[in-house]
């Protein structure tokens, strides 16, 4: 579990996150929301560590991100997989060393137990046949799943991923949106997805919290989303025909 | 203010990359492979104009000289010393600044638009450590490099010559032995080493801390080289006066 209280950041004059204060549950897809601009990046890279606070706390599983040692710092990083907005493949390695990367660095596993263990997470998201392409030759659908593989393959405890869907055709997003899900539960990952995709906030947000200018303005689930009548996540959410029919129709359902 | 504050974050950049060391058996293919790309690599390259560059110095001092009170064995004696003790060293540094420094801004600059160096510092690891410190240990084989192109720049000299018609060959190989300073090879490799430990790092620092997208990586490419090849000359007139006056 992940816990963030009065989380604060600036950029010289400009407070980008004013005090967010949330929750991140584990062995959830746990989605951060929001306009662009609305400091969703700022706060995703908080949590990596990647940049420093004014003040508030992140704490995981009770660990205080800030009170930690280096040593401490670099262990915890260790049990954190990642998957970048543009899947951050290193392209001078193919697709199999991409994802035997944390493996070499982190274990002492000999080169036959790292091969099983890489053959095991790319039979995982489906690309068994993968192993010798270089990243440029996958699509963008295979490389964000190369990039899970590669966040997964050890074993993590967090699992963040900024905007996994993004340039993806539909089905293929689904597709990411459904193997992020299924890792989550099966090895009770706490997720945290960074997205502005409403299907992926209908589809698995088990809990959502919407940002809107550096500050939490709603917290809920893909349940409580279609009946909250907060006007902040409906102008956001049902800003399309579409999905404003979708909730109709779900509320005449439902009640 | 920008370049004290530049200038402090490249020394930084310098102590934080012998920090938190990678794994050695990680870190030894990062090596060689920077030397594949870095030295081996540019040996072509450096081989071709060394040769041909000695083979222009040659004919510019036998034209040059063209008075019957001068001996024939100085043009061999000028060839050497201007190969060995500038152009190998220090021009040939800014040839590379030019191949080498650029390579290093624009794959580690290309690293960080795509956000592969996020991704390495994501998972704990010194991405200095991990992308600069093999390319200084493998630009530490740079006076290798320098060592052909002294070679092929005083044998080229010597083949413009010969078939030139400048002097003979014996001529030309009494003008290369005549009044030799060993001291002189050690200086030319002293800077040597100084301008590989530039060409290493500024890349480096130009690459790594550039922010914006392809457009940002290719101007972080140009003010790389511009930088280091200041440096070069700078740095070769400080370590002249220091070491030979």
């Amino acid at each position: 579990m992940i816990e963030v209280k009065n989380l604060q950041k600036s950029f010289g004059e400009s407070h980008i996150l004013k005090g967010i204060t949330t929750s991140f549950n584990k062995g959830k897809t746990n989605l951060i929301i929001g306009q662009s601009g609305s400091g969703k990046t700022v706060f995703l890279k908080c949590l990596l560590g990647l940049f420093d606070y004014e003040s508030g706390s992140i704490s995981y599983d009770g660990k205080i991100f800030s009170q930690l040692s280096e040593d401490e710092k670099r262990n915890l990083r260790a049990e954190i997989g990642m998957v970048f907005q543009g899947s951050a493949l290193f392209d001078s390695m193919t697709i199999a060393e991409n994802v035997m990367f944390p493996l070499r660095m982190f274990t002492k596993q000999s080169k036959s137990e790292m091969s099983e263990r890489v053959d095991f997470v790319l039979n995982r998201v489906n690309l068994e046949n993968a192993h010798d392409k270089m990243p440029s030759e996958a699509s963008g659908g295979m490389q964000k799943r190369v990039a899970i593989a590669r966040a997964i393959v050890n074993n993590p405890k967090y699992l963040f991923c900024d905007e996994p869907n993004s340039g993806l055709d539909p089905k293929t997003a689904i597709v990411i949106d459904n193997l992020i899900q299924e890792i989550t539960e099966e090895y009770q990952i706490t997720t945290v997805i960074n997205s502005h995709d409403m299907n992926s906030v209908m589809e698995i947000g088990e809990k959502i919290v919407f940002l809107k200018d550096g500050l939490k303005a709603w917290e809920g689930s893909n349940k409580t989303i279609f009946k909250t009548d907060n006007e902040v996540v409906t102008d956001f959410v049902y800003s399309s025909n579409l999905f404003k029919k979708v909730r109709k129709m779900y509320l005449e359902e439902n009640g | 203010m920008t370049y004290l504050s530049n200038i402090g974050a490249y020394f930084l950049m310098i102590a934080e990359m012998f920090r938190k060391p990678t794994k050695w058996s990680v870190m030894k293919q990062l090596i060689l492979k920077d030397i594949d790309d870095l030295i081996i690599g540019s040996l072509g390259i450096v081989s071709f104009i060394s040769f041909f560059v000695g083979g222009v110095v040659t004919i510019q001092t036998a034209l040059n000289v063209d008075s019957p009170l001068i001996p024939k064995y100085l043009v061999g004696f000028a060839t050497r010393q201007s190969i060995v003790l500038e152009f190998a060293p220090t021009f040939m540094s800014i040839i590379m600044a030019g191949k080498v420094g650029s390579f290093i801004t624009s794959s580690i600059g290309t690293m960080r638009v795509t956000e592969q160096i996020d991704a390495l510092e994501v998972m704990g690891i010194n991405s200095l450590n991990y992308l600069v410190f093999p390319k200084f240990i493998a630009l530490m084989l740079y006076p290798f490099v320098i060592s052909i192109a002294m070679f092929l720049g005083i044998l080229g000299g010597m083949a413009a010559c010969v078939y030139g018609g400048f002097s003979s060959l014996e001529d030309y190989i009494v003008g290369i032995q005549t009044d030799f300073i060993p001291f002189h090879i050690t200086y030319a490799f002293i800077k040597t080493i100084v301008f590989a430990f530039l060409l290493a790092t500024i890349p480096s620092f130009h690459g790594y801390y550039m922010k914006g997208g392809a457009l940002e990586v290719g101007k972080a490419s140009t003010t790389s080289f511009v930088w280091t090849s200041v440096l070069i000359i700078l740095l070769n007139y400080l370590l002249t006066q220091m070491l030979l006056s």
